[in-house]
């Protein structure tokens, strides 16, 4: 209690720099995982984790199995996309994917026979212990997984055996420090054997001494699970750390910070300091893919809001329109109301709910008008309270930084760190003048980014035009050289021969005459 | 209307008006000492500048085509507020009234109304009146509780009487109802050789008396008791942090410390310093001013420890008595220039130079 007041009147020093505790409202983590039913049709976008997108390996007409490959990786920083379930391709168009802009891009629409029969032709590797990481590495590659955290990024790059970068730890993220979500606490609570097994299957992969489950202490059913589960495997070099509660705690970099009281240096990543961070659904999909052989096709996710009647945690496969889930839980008219894809600080508002489930879905939320519109309303000016900075995770100065963004003094916003920002939000929820920090952040990025295209595009005018003046001034030169010449030579001849000149000149006349 | 929907899609609730509320709040058990000490007359004082302040800012808001919602949000309120506790409770009424109007027109509305003003309004005003009208803004009532002064100030009647036609209409002279404030009063004997101690004993100095703020001075400073009761509820509620009042407080109090010890005839020691006085009354409630602060909590120690200096440099060598208020004044000069050198560090970057 003293260290509580003591917080509050800001003696006391926090896991890790700022950070805020809004409402949890965690109304959902005593709701066991239901499974969602197959939709009567599917979409499937070809890209679903960062970096590039799959091409497609059917066509329409086709039947596939669910967890056969239907579209494959193009470059490094990809991975494959699985059928959801058993059933016919019936086209490949263009659909509205998960994206505040509501844009679209290529998708594999499948409709389900109802048989749901799995593709078995990857088998389990039961024996990893004794395989080649590299073997297991292209297994998780080739099951499609990428970070189910929110993020996407594919999960076998970070699974690099380096021997320049050795890692020491791994900690397993079961912070989920977003209000709402729920679905890394019920995975952890219901299915604590396979994410242990799993984790242990990533240490044998890069070879890692010790792992740590990180867990946010109002979770303790989660912290209980996972510490029986290492209990009666009996293993010491898992710990389990319970940490207070404290938004942006999930976040990679303060994670570390909170368990370790080291900062990972800017420009480097977690594994520069020797530790790989990956999530509980994740580990609960890369076990899966190895003792199951199991592409990933589903993935849990938080249900909830204000507006849905029956929040829930679903098991929902991956391209599963979200007016399908939504109706599964009572909701069906979406007259003021908003959806949100993620959790409240950093999720995407939807602008129909006509948009299919992917691997980055935790949360789909829907909040009714008036819960969104405080969070939204008309700025007032900046008192300079200095309460962004307070709970900066960064340590920025916000609204400093927020008045170089909107000025458009993009050089002074990257002065002041603009692109150390990771948008977590805290900034705008504590903000008493409404000030929307972060959408000026992003406006500042998206900006800086432009000017830097359009920079690169005038250097590359500015280049193609010198490169073509130079050659305009090349060949006059060369011109007026053989100019120079041809005269030079004439006059050296005239000079020789006095009456050539004469001569030229009365011969066309004499060949007229001919 | 929803303007944008960017993430987050939550909030804390914290408002401007929120914020306002809670510091008026703040300073009522120093608006209570204020009328225990000078009776109707704190009430009439306060009210006049709360409502100046008020319509000062919606009739600037009018003027300039603006929206005069913001005269509700507490800000214009408060401005006046702590106007009038930094007055001394014998101003004639229009003197206060005109220092409302610098306050809101010259002090806020000017550079383009909340969160743009450099200085602190209250405080420009206070020093406006003071540079203006000396005599008036340097006379001192006896407080009620001395039982010495020739007119009673909690009677309405007579309260009224000296607040529209001012102290020269009273048949009593000046002498009668007034009296030198402790700071006024060691730096007056000091000038005419006689030393602190001697001069706080002539005086009936008392550090009790100076706590609780049963004593002489403006209307709200007097009680360090009742504005450290405001003070740590604001720093509870996280509306300001101990940055600024700590810094400003504890220089005052070591350079007072130094240099009592060297003489301690010359010099004051620093438990007078502390409490005499608007030291308190700024330290927790102008300075910490969030507009005209610095933003980081370097930014405000640096910021807390100028105004530090500046105070017990005037109060010690100056030609004012007190001078906690130009202190802060002279540092919100300097404020954009702390926020630009003393940013924090940012996440990863001591690593990276290492």
């Amino acid at each position: 209690m003293i260290k509580s007041l003591l917080n509050k009147l800001g003696f006391a020093s926090a896991p890790f720099a700022g950070g805020i505790t809004p409402d949890m409202c965690k109304w959902t983590e005593n709701a066991a995982i239901e499974d969602c039913p197959l939709p009567p049709l599917f979409i499937v976008p070809i890209k679903q984790h960062i970096g590039q997108a799959c091409s497609p390996l059917v066509q329409v007409g086709d039947l596939v199995l669910r967890g056969q490959k239907i579209a494959k990786s193009e470059g490094y920083l990809s991975v494959p996309i699985h059928a959801p379930t058993s059933g016919k391709v019936i086209k490949i168009e263009e659909h509205a994917i998960p994206h505040p802009s509501g844009m679209g891009l290529t998708s594999i629409f499948i409709e389900p026979d109802g048989k749901d029969e799995r593709d078995t032709s990857l088998a389990g590797l039961d024996n990893w212990q004794t395989l080649d990481p590299a073997e297991l590495r292209e297994r998780v590659r080739l099951c499609g997984i990428a970070g189910l955290g929110g993020a996407a990024f594919p999960t076998f790059i970070k699974l690099l055996k380096d021997k320049r970068n050795p890692i020491e730890t791994i900690i397993l993220n079961g912070i989920e420090c977003e209000p709402f979500l729920t679905n890394d606490h019920r995975l952890m609570v219901e299915n604590s054997a396979e994410i242990v097994h799993g984790l242990q299957i990533i240490m044998h992969m890069v070879d890692a001494k010790k792992a740590i489950i990180a867990i946010e202490d109002n979770k303790l059913d989660a912290i209980n699970a996972m510490q029986q589960a290492l209990s009666s495997i009996g293993n010491d070099t898992i710990s389990v750390a319970s940490l207070p509660t404290r938004y942006p705690q999930g976040s990679e970099k303060q994670l570390i910070e909170s368990l370790t009281g080291k900062q990972v240096p800017i420009g480097k990543l977690p594994m520069h300091a020797g530790v790989l961070c990956q999530n509980i659904a994740t580990v609960k999909a890369i076990n899966d893919a190895i003792m199951l052989g199991y592409a990933i096709t589903d993935r849990i996710i938080t249900v909830s809001g204000d507006a849905v009647p029956k929040p829930t945690n679903m098991r929902v496969r991956l391209g599963t329109p979200m007016r399908f889930i939504y109706a599964q839980r009572g909701l069906e008219n979406f007259d003021g109301i908003q959806i949100l894809h993620g959790g409240p600080m950093m999720g995407e508002r939807m602008r129909h709910p006509d948009i299919p489930v992917v691997k980055s879905s935790t949360g789909l939320l829907a909040i009714t008008d008036a819960r969104i519109k405080p969070a939204h309303q008309v700025e007032d000016p900046c008192i300079r309270c200095g309460h962004c900075s307070e709970v900066c995770p960064i340590s920025l100065v916000p609204n400093l930084l927020a008045d170089h963004c909107r000025n458009d003094q993009l050089e002074k916003a990257a002065d002041y760190d603009l692109f150390d920002c990771i948008e977590c939000g805290a900034c705008s929820y504590v903000c008493p003048s409404h000030i929307p920090l972060v959408h000026y952040f992003r406006y500042g990025k998206g900006q800086t980014a432009q000017v830097r295209r359009e920079q690169s595009f005038a250097e590359v005018s500015r280049l193609r035009s010198e490169g073509r003046d130079a050659r305009l001034q090349r060949e006059k030169d060369e011109k007026a050289a053989k100019r120079r010449k041809v005269r030079d030579t004439l006059r050296s001849e005239s000079v020789l021969n006095p009456d050539n000149d004469a001569k030229a000149k009365t011969s066309p006349t004499t060949k007229d005459k001919e | 209307m929803l303007i944008h929907l960017s993430s987050p899609h939550i909030h804390s609730g914290d408002s401007i008006r929120a914020t306002m509320f809670a510091v008026i709040l703040a300073l009522i058990p120093a608006g209570i000492i204020s009328v225990y000490l000078f009776g109707w007359l704190a009430v009439f004082l306060i009210l006049l500048c709360m409502f100046g302040c008020m319509l000062t800012e919606f009739i600037a808001l009018k003027w300039m085509g603006r929206s005069t919602a913001p005269v509700m949000d507490g800000s214009a309120a408060l401005t006046g507020l702590l106007l009038a506790l930094t007055l001394p409770a014998s101003i004639p009424w229009w003197m206060a009234l005109l220092g409302s109007v610098f306050a809101i027109g010259l002090g806020k509305q000017v550079y383009g109304g909340l969160g743009y003003n450099p200085f602190n309004p209250a405080l420009s005003a206070r020093i406006i009146l003071l540079v203006s009208f000396p005599l008036q803004m340097t006379t001192w009532l006896i407080p009620m509780h001395l039982g010495m002064s020739a007119i009673d100030l909690y009677d309405f009647a007579s309260a009224w009487q000296l607040f529209t036609l001012g102290a020269s209409s009273l048949p009593h002279a000046l002498d009668a109802i007034t009296m030198a404030s402790p700071l006024g009063h060691v730096k007056t004997e000091w000038s005419q050789g006689i030393g602190v101690s001697e001069a706080l004993r002539a005086y009936d100095y008392s550090y009790l008396d100076a706590f609780i703020g049963r004593e002489t001075g403006s209307l709200g400073e007097t009680s360090a008791l009742a504005l450290l009761i405001g003070g740590i509820y604001l720093l509870a509620r996280h509306t300001i942090t101990w940055h600024i009042p700590f810094s400003f407080i504890a220089t005052v109090a070591v350079l007072a410390a130094i240099a009592s010890m060297i003489d301690p005839n010359h010099y004051t020691p620093p438990l007078f310093h502390m409490l005499a006085g608007g030291l308190i009354l700024c330290a927790f409630f102008m300075a910490t001013d969030p507009v005209s602060s610095p933003v980081t909590p370097v930014g405000q120690i640096v910021f807390g420890i100028g105004c530090g200096v500046i105070t017990w440099c005037i109060r010690t060598w100056g030609g004012y008595p007190e001078g906690a208020m130009f202190a802060v004044v002279l540092m919100n000069c300097a404020v954009p220039l702390i926020d630009h050198y003393c940013r924090p560090t940012v996440y990863g970057k001591r690593g990276s130079e290492s």
